[in-house]
């Protein structure tokens, strides 16, 4: 294990039991404990603290790949497609749930998320895959397609979510569905992190994959291919390790931005700076963040719970500045 | 029997962006020489270069590593075999010097210690190896991008301009690395702009125009007056001594 993984593992052994004992209620280790203890750590507190372990290792690791893919410390994962898409999915649920039997619905915007997620991988690598496949005749375009090809399919699914929000069938639907865009861990049980728990760890182990493949990126994609790398296949790992951590999390948590594009950053000057050093340490470091975030906003004593997507842009738009002159300055 | 030992294109067209960028070109890079291989802006140097590499698919024709057909190999046993030096890459994160020579070793998945250390050694740079490539200088940083290469230990080494970014110094050091891996038996091929130092240093030169092969051969051969009025338009003539020859150009 890594000096980085060290760092953010202590961390995040020392983040869990107090995320479990802080929120509406203290809940103290010792001495006095409240009515319900047990019920609240069990049903409430584990699975949310759970949860945002799982969704912010799988951000952090799919932050840490897609940068080293682009060979760009200003790509978020949620820029490319996967997230928008996932988003749309779980939106066009608002509309479906009351066609549904009640059984089915219950599963409905987890499970069309996720459709929206995989639609979006598709369309990500039929159009960037066939760019690379024909090695761009020697030329490279392929990873500047893949980008365009992203965000493409990013601004068509956030105009049709935008579509579906101005066509809500009621204002309550309309609320439902703006709150859910705004991410957040309130009121998740065990049934999400059964969803997510397992898929995130697929995708991470997707990525850990196509990690030398990216520290080859390093000198460039000619270089790359020059010391064997298979441009399609490093592109097929990115796009399936990212959209099962990006779609798994949008699934059960909504959209939660800015961890991807952060974490890889704090972890960097920890490391030798290679991608591969870089997304077992981001999936630990995005875990504490997501993690503290989570119980910082549980205990803000506000009328109504800061969502936690709105918490985590607000801290993560002024860090994008900060990174965006510390470039221009040329010390990154 | 004999074995062919060689890096060969037998009747290669290259196509880029629709266009043939080489035309039915045979060449042949035999071990232990320095090819160098030079022709005015948009010959199709560069491309040649990338399909001796393996990294351009041929339009037709084939491109032939010691006997066997090239795009047949699987790309990790190519990129054992040929190293490639890209024309000064940026690079992407900011990484220390040995950590990037080490990524020379990526297709052996191996450590690789003792070839990253002679490597290290061949370019004299133990005392840079954990200075980030930001803080090193253009010389510094074209060694370490060879250096990357010599890690691999392959066995053909082909360069694109790796004398471009560099003053007169470092490009004679650099030029003496390459003849030090021709002498151990890699097969070396460099794109050059420099016609004195093919003359010089090259063991032969191919000549470029407009993707076809305008001449061959030993350097004095290959670059001779009329060669080079023909394929660059330009007079001129050369002066000194064999080894240490100067071109003056104009009438």
């Amino acid at each position: 294990m890594t000096r980085a993984s060290l760092v953010f593992a202590a961390l995040l052994a020392l983040l869990l039991p107090l995320s479990l004992l802080a929120g509406r209620v203290w809940i103290a280790p010792y001495g006095d404990t409240p009515a319900n203890a047990a019920l609240i750590l069990a049903e409430l507190r584990a699975p949310r603290a759970v949860l945002a372990v799982v969704i912010g290792a799988g951000l952090g690791a799919a932050g840490a790949a897609m940068q080293g893919y682009l060979r760009n410390p200003l790509a978020d994962p949620g820029l490319f497609g996967i997230a928008p898409m996932a988003a749309l999915g779980a939106v066009a649920s608002f509309w479906a749930a009351p066609l549904l039997p009640p059984a089915a619905a219950a599963w409905s915007l987890p499970a069309m998320a996720l459709a929206g997620a995989g639609l979006g991988m598709a369309a990500l690598a039929l159009i960037a895959g066939r760019t690379t496949s024909d090695a761009a005749g020697g030329a490279g375009g392929g990873i500047a397609l893949f980008t365009l090809a992203g965000l493409m399919l990013a601004s068509l699914a956030g105009a049709l979510t935008a579509l579906a929000i101005t066509l809500a069938p009621n204002p309550f639907a309309l609320s439902e569905i703006v709150m859910w865009l705004n991410g957040a861990l309130t009121d998740r049980s065990w049934r999400e992190v059964w969803i997510a728990a397992p898929l995130t760890a697929a995708g991470v182990a997707v990525l850990a994959l196509a990690a030398r493949s990216l520290d080859a990126l390093t000198l460039g994609e000619e270089a790359a291919r020059s010391l064997g790398v298979d441009p399609r296949r490093l592109l097929a790992l990115l796009v399936v390790g990212v959209g099962l951590t990006v779609g798994a999390g949008v699934a059960v948590a909504g959209i939660i931005g800015f961890v991807g594009l952060v974490v890889p950053h704090l972890v960097r000057p920890l490391t030798d700076r290679l991608p591969s050093s870089l997304i077992l340490p981001s999936a630990l470091a995005g875990a504490c963040l997501v993690l503290a975030a989570d119980s910082v906003v549980r205990i803000l004593p506000l009328v109504t719970e800061l969502r936690l997507g709105i918490a985590l842009s607000l801290i993560g738009a002024p860090f994008f500045g900060w990174l965006l002159l510390r470039m221009r300055r040329g010390r990154l | 029997m004999t074995v062919d030992a060689s890096l060969a294109s037998e009747s290669l067209v290259l196509a880029r962006g629709g266009r043939n960028v080489i035309e039915n070109l045979s060449v042949r890079l035999a071990p232990g020489e320095i090819t160098a291989i030079v022709g005015p802006n948009g010959a199709g140097k560069s491309s040649l270069l990338l399909g001796l590499a393996g990294l351009l698919p041929s339009a037709a024709g084939r491109v032939t590593l010691e006997g066997a057909a090239l795009a047949a190999l699987a790309p990790r046993e190519r990129a054992k075999a040929i190293g490639y030096l890209p024309q000064s890459p940026d690079i992407a994160w900011d990484v220390a010097a040995e950590a990037l020579v080490a990524l020379g070793r990526l297709p052996w998945r191996d450590r690789g210690t003792a070839h990253i250390e002679a490597a290290l050694s061949a370019l004299d740079l133990r005392g840079l190896r954990h200075r980030p490539v930001s803080r090193l200088s253009g010389g510094e940083r074209a060694r370490v991008l060879l250096a990357r290469v010599l890690a691999g230990t392959p066995r053909w080494i082909l360069a694109d301009e790796p004398l471009a970014a560099l003053d007169l110094a470092h490009q004679l050091a650099l030029i003496a690395h390459l003849k030090t891996c021709a002498m151990a038996g890699q097969g070396v091929a460099v794109v050059l702009h420099d016609l004195a130092v093919a003359m010089n240093h090259a063991d032969r030169v191919l000549v470029l125009k407009d993707g076809c092969l305008v001449a061959e051969g030993p350097p004095r051969d290959a670059l001779r007056p009329e060669v080079i009025v023909q394929t660059w338009g330009v007079a001129a003539r050369w002066l000194g001594a064999p080894g240490r020859m100067g071109l003056v150009t104009g009438d």
